[in-house]
């Protein structure tokens, strides 16, 4: 019975090494398409960088400030559907979640599905808009567009606002960051903006509607990069790891292949052994 | 002594009056950032002058302008460098921040420089789009052909 569980054993290593191979190679791949999209996401994310800063220049320089008001805080979690990617999901969840605790008056639109699992369970009531089939194919203008259209069609009202993405800073690491959001109201009543001249409440509903989609552009650009550059490392690691669990089950495969065979011998070798006594 | 210490007092005066006259014409250039969504065209660059066209008119931007917001219209910007070249950029829409230190961020959604535009394919766009609002059944797209048909209207300008 040793003998056939060993043969068990065996069968089953060998079943084992095979799928942890096939996970390797999967990962492997994984980790070269992310590379290249990785490359492809940064080329963009440079050219876009000076109008998304840009962007945010008139905030800036104007002072604006959120709005006093109990109309509640809307915050815009920028993320993915595709998952394998290290944190890069659950920091935005774990910031959307504290940030809710704090205020429960808060809406949230959730860009990417992978987010919208994370919150789905506990915080249902504050999920205002979910945007899907984000991640597949870089992002364009026209998509950014597409979001900020159907926030401001959805009437949404808030007195403090936030853009919550992840800001790419090098191959291996990100940092989640977030983009303040004014209302109309807020910019109207920003302190200096009397020092800007002739401008109707037209201009301004026309300059942040546009400003919102270039931020969310900005936003879904950077964390393409931080997703890519995230998914690269996890892949590595995971074929790393791989690589040692195969080391391994190498190890005992063949130990215990040898043991079989030992035992095999042992056997055929008492066996000859008793019948050459009997004789 | 006096005499002299006066009269130079009076002197400095005036040359500081004049220099702050002389000062406020040769304000820093401003610092223009013109972007589009996938293309820089523009990074906190010092320019002489920009000339932008938007919905409240088409203005020129100096050094020192006063600050104000704009919304672009379809049509050429021109860019006024400090070595005395200029270049045209045809923008499809965005908009033009001028603010209290002279920086400006012309954020356009779409840019092209003027000299890569084909004045053919600018006419078949209009065309097309003169033919969509004909065909158009909703509210949205007739607003859609009608931005379509002012787009191509400023191209084929453009152009010529």
């Amino acid at each position: 019975s040793q003998q056939v569980r060993g043969m068990a054993t065996l069968r089953m290593i060998s079943i084992r090494l095979k799928s942890v191979k096939n996970i390797q190679k999967i990962t492997q791949s994984m980790k070269m398409v992310s590379a290249a999209k990785y490359t492809k996401a940064e080329r963009e994310l440079k050219l876009a960088r000076p109008y998304g800063i840009g962007a945010q220049e008139f905030y800036k320089k104007a002072e604006v400030k959120d709005e006093e008001g109990e109309k509640g805080q809307l915050i815009i979690a920028v993320s993915s559907d595709r998952g394998l990617c290290g944190a890069v999901h659950s920091s935005i969840g774990r910031i959307v979640k504290t940030d809710i605790a704090a205020n429960p008056n808060t809406k949230v639109v959730i860009v990417g599905d992978k987010v919208r699992n994370i919150l789905q369970r506990l915080y249902a009531k504050n999920i205002a808009m979910v945007v899907t089939e984000v991640g597949r194919k870089p992002a364009v203008f026209g998509d950014a567009a597409l979001v900020a259209q159907s926030i401001i069609n959805s009437g949404i009202e808030f007195s403090k606002g936030k853009i919550l993405f992840n800001a790419f800073r090098t191959v291996v690491s990100f940092r989640t960051t977030e983009m303040p959001l004014y209302s109309q109201n807020a910019v109207a009543n920003a302190s200096k903006l009397p020092v800007y001249d002739s401008l109707d409440s037209d201009v301004i509903q026309s300059y942040t509607e546009f400003s919102l989609a270039s931020l969310l552009f900005y936003s879904m650009k950077e964390n393409a990069t931080s997703e890519q550059s995230s998914r690269m490392t996890a892949m590595d690691n995971a074929s790393k790891n791989a690589g040692e669990m195969i080391d391994k089950l190498t190890m005992t495969f063949n130990r215990t292949r040898q043991a079989v065979i030992t035992r095999e011998l042992i056997e055929i070798i008492s066996g000859a052994a008793a019948l050459e006594t009997k004789n | 002594m006096a005499l002299t210490r006066s009269a130079l007092r009076l002197f400095s005066g005036r040359f500081t009056q004049a220099c702050q006259v002389r000062g406020y014409a040769d304000a820093p250039s401003m610092s223009l950032t013109f972007a589009a969504p996938s293309q820089v065209l523009y990074n906190n660059i010092s320019v002489k002058q920009i000339d932008v066209p938007s919905f409240s008119g088409s203005f020129g931007i100096l050094p020192a302008h006063v600050p104000t917001l704009a919304v672009l219209k379809p049509g050429v910007v021109t860019v006024f460098e400090n070595d005395g070249s200029t270049k045209k950029f045809f923008v499809s829409s965005g908009t033009v921040t001028i603010n209290e230190d002279s920086t400006v961020q012309l954020l356009a959604e779409e840019a092209v420089p003027v000299d890569t535009l084909d004045i053919s394919a600018a006419k078949e766009l209009l065309a097309q789009s003169q033919s969509q609002l004909a065909s158009a059944s909703s509210e949205v797209a007739k607003a859609e052909a009608e931005i379509s048909i002012e787009v191509s209207e400023a191209l084929v300008k453009a152009c010529e």
